[in-house]
C-alpha cells in the first residue's frame, strides 16, 4: 500500500505539467516558472488513488476516479457542457448517445461514455431525454 | 376561562415557538414507517437486478434504475436481502462484530432493507453503531465562516480563528453570489494562517463551484444534493447521472467532493409520494454511493425543523447518519441549521452525533454569531465556545474543538487579516485598509467592520471568474508581501492536490498536513478499550479550558497574615456568668483568615462581640480544636458558655447559634449559606445570640438565599474545609482566646 502518496518517497507523484512533487516550491514559484497545473493533479495519480479505493473496499468512488482520470484532459468547459447535457430534458436521446460517442472516441473516455449510455437508456424511459 | 399561572409560565418557554404535529403519511409527514413505504424485496437475473423493493425493472423510476445498476452489489445482495433485519441490527450493536461485516452485508441491502434494518434500534443503540460504522477513526469538525457585509478581512480573520478553535474544514458561501471567488479566496487564506490543512469551501452555484476549485481557491465540495424521488429530483435540475458526473468532475480537477441529502427535503419540495422520511433518505444515500461521493452531508441539514415537528424526528435524523456510515460513505451529521428555539433540545439532539463522534460532528459550525451565518442561522454558534469546550471536558469527548487563548487568537485574526491584504494588494484589487485590519481583528460581527466599496469589491471578483489567475498567484503575493511561512502552507496545499490523497473517503488534514482518512485512519472500534480514546496529550489539550483555574488559588492570601488581636490563653473552662460564648473552628484566624466571602475573620468577631454588647451582654471567644463541624463547634462552645447559648463559627464563615440543652445536629438558627453573609449580618447574629441569652423575643436573622452561590464556591467551600480539617488536634481541649477589641456601646 502507498498510500498517502504524498508521504510515500518511493512514489514518483506527479503533476499535470509532469513536475515533480519535490519541484513544486517557493523557489520554483519565484522563478516564474511554476503555473496552477503544476498544482493539478495528473490522471494517472486519479487512477492510483483509484485503485487504493477499490482495494480498500470503495467500489463506486474508484469507479468514480476513474472516470474523474478520464476527465482531467477533457477542458472545463466541455466538462461543464457535458454536465449540464445530463441535466434533466437538455438533451435528446439520441444527443446523449452522440455526446457518448464523442466522449469514447474523441477524448477515450469509456467509462464516462458508458455512464452517459447508461443515463440515456434511463431518460428516454422516464420522459426526461 | 381560568387559566392556571404555571402553564401560562410553561408557554413563554422558547419550545412553545416550536411547530409540533401529528403525522399525515400520505402528503410525506411522517419520519419512519409509512403505510405506503415498500418492504424489501430484491429478484435477479443473470447479474441484474430484475425487482427492487416491490417494483419491477419496466417500472422503475430514475433512482431505482441508477441504483440498482451501480450502489447494490449483486454478488452480496442474496445473502443481505436473506439476513434477517433484526440479525444486522444486532450486528450493529455487537462489538464482536466487526465493523467491515456489517459494511459488506450493507453493500447488499435496497433502501427498504436498510431502514428495515434501523428500524429495530433505539437511539442508544443507533450511537453504539454510529461509534462503530463512523468510517474514520479520528472525529472531527466543520465550520461555516460567513458574514453579512462579505468583508474579506474579517472572512480571513474568522476563518483563522476557526481554524485555530480546531475545525478542519471551513465553509463560506454568499450573500451576493459574484462574490463567491473573493469569498472562496479570504477562508482559503484565513484558514492556512490559522493553521495549515484546513480544507476549505465555498457554497455556490456548481459552475462557479467547480471554477473555483480549479483555481485551487477551493479544495472540497458539498452542494451536490441529491432527493429520494424522481420529482425532487427533477425540480432540484439534476438526475443521479448528471450528479454522478458532477462528481468526476470535481475529482478530476483535484477537488474532494461530498453530496448532500437530508429527511424532509422531498416533502417540503411537495415530491414525498407518501414515503416516509427515512425511506427517501435511504435511496438518496444509494445514490450518493452509487455516484462514488466519497461521502455525504446528511442529517436533515436545512430541513431539520421538518422531521423535528414529527414524532421520533431526531431519532430518525441520527437514523439517516447510521445509514449513511453503514455505506461506507464519510458523514457530516448536520447540527448545522437553525435546529430549536430551545437550547435544551438542540443541546439533546447535538448528543446523537456529538457522543457517538462522527466524521464531522457539525456539518457546519457557525463560527462567526448567529446575525453573520449565510447559511441560514447556525444552530450552534461562535457565542457558544465555551459551551462546547465544557461538553467535550465534561464528557471526555472529542468533536473536534480546541480550547483557545484570546491572544492566540488576536495574533492569528491580525496575520490573516494582513495577508488577505497582501493578496488584494498583489492582485491589483480594492485595498484592504489598516482600519479594516484593527476592527477585523477585535470584532465579533461584520457589525463592528467599515463599509467597503461593493461595486469595486465586484468587479475585482468577476474578473478572477474570469481570468487565469488562481492559487499559484496568491501564494506570489503572500511570498512578496513577506508572508512565507502562509505562503509554503498554500504550496502544500497545492501539493496534496497533486497527491490527491485527500480524495479518499473521510479524508482531513491534521496540524501537520498529515491525511487522516478510511485508508489510513480506520475506525477500528471493537468495544470497550478500542478504537477512538480522548486520552494523553489530545486530552489534557481538551481539559485546559481558559475557564479552568488552579485551584490552589482559592486559598490565595489564606493564613498570609494571621490575626495579630488574637491571643490563646490556655485550656477554656465552663462559664459561670451570663456571658455568650463565640466559638471558633480550629483554622481560624491562622492557617484560614478570611470567610469564603472575603470577610477578614478578624472583622467578622468584631461584629459578633459588638452585636452581642449592644444586646447588653458580654462574648467570651473559645477556639475548638477537635472538631471542624458548624454544629459541633456550636455545641461544644455553648456547653461551656455560662448562658447556654454559644455562635459556632467555621473558618469559612459558616455559623449557627447553638444552646446548651439542644443535641449537636439541632440549633436555634443556622446560616449555612456563608458566602451571602455580610458584616451586617453577623453583627444581626450577635444580637440574637445575646437576646436567646437574656430570654428576649428574638426574630431569626433574615438571610439572602441563593441556591447558584453553591455551585460557583464549592471548590473554595471544599478547599477551605479541607484547611480547617487539618488544623484539627483530636486530643486538644478547647482554648480560650483574648481578642483585643473594646465594642464601643452606647449606655
Amino acid at each position: 500500500m502507498t498510500y498517502p502518496l504524498r508521504e510515500d518517497a518511493q512514489v514518483d507523484v506527479r503533476a499535470r505539467t509532469g513536475r515533480a512533487l519535490r519541484d513544486i516550491t517557493l523557489e520554483a514559484l519565484r522563478s516564474g516558472d511554476l503555473t496552477l497545473d503544476d498544482l493539478t493533479i495528473h490522471p494517472e495519480t486519479l487512477r492510483t488513488q483509484a485503485a487504493v479505493a477499490e482495494e480498500s473496499g470503495f467500489t463506486q468512488l474508484a469507479a468514480n476516479l476513474r472516470r474523474a482520470a478520464e476527465l482531467a484532459h477533457i477542458p472545463t468547459e466541455k466538462v461543464l457542457a457535458i454536465y449540464h447535457a445530463l441535466r434533466p430534458r437538455r438533451a435528446s436521446y439520441q444527443e446523449l448517445l452522440a455526446l457518448a460517442e464523442e466522449l469514447e472516441h474523441e477524448y477515450q473516455a469509456i467509462h464516462n461514455a458508458k455512464l452517459i449510455r447508461q443515463a440515456a437508456e434511463a431518460y428516454r424511459a422516464r420522459g426526461l431525454a | 376561562m381560568r387559566r392556571s399561572k404555571r402553564f401560562r409560565v410553561l408557554e413563554q418557554r422558547p419550545i412553545h415557538r416550536e411547530a409540533f404535529v401529528h403525522p399525515w403519511p400520505d402528503v410525506g409527514l411522517v419520519v419512519t414507517d409509512s403505510p405506503n413505504d415498500p418492504k424489501p424485496s430484491l429478484h435477479g437475473k443473470d447479474g441484474r437486478v430484475v425487482e427492487m423493493d416491490g417494483v419491477r425493472l419496466q417500472e422503475m423510476d430514475m433512482i431505482d434504475r441508477f441504483i440498482a445498476d451501480h450502489a447494490l452489489d449483486v454478488e452480496i445482495a442474496p445473502e443481505a436481502m436473506a439476513t434477517p433485519s433484526s440479525t444486522i441490527a444486532r450486528m450493529l450493536v455487537d462489538i464482536n462484530v466487526p465493523r467491515h461485516k456489517v459494511a459488506r452485508l450493507a453493500r447488499g441491502c435496497t433502501a427498504a432493507k436498510l431502514v428495515d434494518i434501523v428500524r429495530h434500534l433505539n437511539v442508544l443503540e443507533m450511537m453504539v453503531a454510529l461509534s462503530k460504522m463512523r468510517l474514520r477513526r479520528t472525529p472531527a469538525n466543520q465550520a461555516h465562516v460567513t458574514n453579512r457585509k462579505e468583508n474579506p478581512a474579517l472572512l480571513a480573520a474568522d476563518a483563522a480563528e476557526a481554524a485555530l478553535r480546531g475545525f478542519a474544514e471551513n465553509e463560506t458561501t454568499v450573500g451576493v453570489a459574484r462574490y463567491a471567488p473573493l469569498n472562496a479566496l479570504a477562508i482559503l487564506v484565513g484558514s492556512q494562517v490559522g493553521r495549515g490543512g484546513v480544507l476549505t469551501q465555498c457554497a455556490v452555484e456548481e459552475s462557479v463551484n467547480l471554477r473555483l476549485g480549479i483555481k485551487g481557491l477551493t479544495s472540497y465540495a458539498e452542494t451536490l444534493s441529491v432527493y429520494g424521488t424522481e420529482g425532487a429530483f427533477v425540480d432540484g435540475d439534476d438526475t443521479p447521472w448528471s450528479k454522478a458526473f458532477l462528481a468526476s468532475a470535481y475529482a478530476s480537477r483535484g477537488v474532494k467532493v461530498r453530496f448532500t441529502s437530508g429527511t424532509g427535503s422531498e416533502a417540503l419540495m411537495g415530491h414525498a409520494e407518501g414515503r416516509s422520511m427515512l425511506y427517501l433518505e435511504a435511496r438518496c444515500l444509494l445514490v450518493t454511493r452509487g455516484a462514488g461521493s466519497q461521502g455525504v452531508q446528511n442529517g436533515s441539514i436545512s430541513c431539520v425543523a421538518l422531521p423535528e415537528s414529527l414524532p421520533g424526528g431526531v431519532r430518525a435524523i441520527l437514523a439517516e447518519n447510521l445509514l449513511a456510515a453503514m455505506l461506507n460513505l464519510e458523514v457530516a451529521s448536520g447540527n448545522d441549521a437553525l435546529a430549536s428555539h430551545s437550547d435544551i433540545r438542540k443541546t439533546a439532539k447535538l448528543m446523537c452525533q456529538f457522543i457517538p463522534g462522527t466524521d464531522f460532528v457539525h456539518s457546519g459550525y457557525s463560527s462567526v454569531p448567529r446575525y453573520d451565518n449565510l447559511f441560514g442561522g447556525g444552530c450552534f454558534d461562535a457565542s457558544e465556545y465555551d459551551d462546547y469546550l465544557v461538553l467535550q471536558r465534561d464528557m471526555q469527548v472529542d468533536a473536534g474543538l480546541r480550547p483557545v487563548r484570546e491572544e492566540q487568537v488576536l495574533a492569528a485574526r491580525d496575520q490573516a487579516a494582513r495577508a488577505v491584504q497582501a493578496v488584494y494588494a498583489g492582485l491589483g484589487f480594492p485595498d484592504i485598509t489598516e482600519d479594516e485590519i484593527a476592527a477585523a481583528t477585535t470584532a465579533n460581527d461584520s457589525r463592528d467592520m467599515p463599509d467597503r466599496d461593493v461595486v469595486a469589491d465586484l468587479a475585482a471578483a468577476d474578473a478572477l471568474l474570469e481570468d487565469d489567475r488562481g492559487l499559484v498567484d496568491v501564494i506570489r503575493a503572500l511570498d512578496q508581501a513577506g508572508h512565507a511561512e502562509t505562503a509554503e502552507r498554500l504550496l502544500e496545499l497545492g501539493r496534496q492536490r497533486v497527491a490527491g490523497d485527500y480524495l479518499q473517503p473521510s479524508a482531513i488534514f491534521d496540524d501537520h498536513f498529515h491525511v487522516l482518512s478510511a485508508i489510513n485512519d480506520r475506525n477500528d472500534y471493537a468495544g470497550p478499550g478500542t478504537g477512538y480514546r480522548l486520552e494523553g496529550e489530545r486530552w489534557r489539550e481538551v481539559a485546559d479550558i481558559p475557564l479552568a483555574r488552579d485551584p490552589a488559588s482559592y486559598l490565595e492570601g489564606q493564613g498570609e497574615h494571621p490575626a495579630q488581636r488574637l491571643q490563646d490563653l490556655g485550656p477554656a473552662a465552663k462559664g459561670t456568668t451570663a456571658e455568650v460564648i463565640v466559638a471558633v473552628g480550629p483554622a481560624f484566624g491562622q492557617a484560614l483568615t478570611e470567610t469564603i466571602g472575603g470577610l477578614p475573620h478578624e472583622a467578622v468577631l468584631e461584629q459578633l462581640v459588638a452585636g452581642i454588647a449592644e444586646e447588653g451582654t458580654w462574648a467570651r471567644i473559645i477556639k475548638v480544636h477537635h472538631t471542624a463541624d458548624c454544629a459541633f463547634i456550636g455545641h461544644v462552645g455553648a456547653q461551656l458558655s455560662g448562658s447556654g447559648i454559644a455562635i459556632g463559627l467555621q473558618s469559612r464563615g459558616t455559623t449557627v447559634i447553638h444552646r446548651a440543652d439542644l443535641a449537636p445536629l439541632t440549633n436555634l438558627e443556622l446560616f449555612p449559606q456563608s458566602p451571602n453573609l455580610t458584616l451586617a449580618s453577623y453583627r444581626q447574629i450577635g444580637r440574637n445570640a445575646a437576646r436567646y441569652a437574656k430570654g428576649k423575643p428574638v426574630r431569626p436573622v433574615p438571610v439572602e438565599v441563593d441556591n447558584w452561590a453553591r455551585l460557583r464556591l464549592i471548590v473554595k467551600t471544599m478547599l477551605l474545609h479541607r484547611r480547617e480539617i487539618e488544623q484539627i488536634e483530636p486530643d486538644r481541649s478547647p482554648t480560650e482566646l483574648h481578642f483585643g477589641f473594646e465594642p464601643e456601646v452606647a449606655p
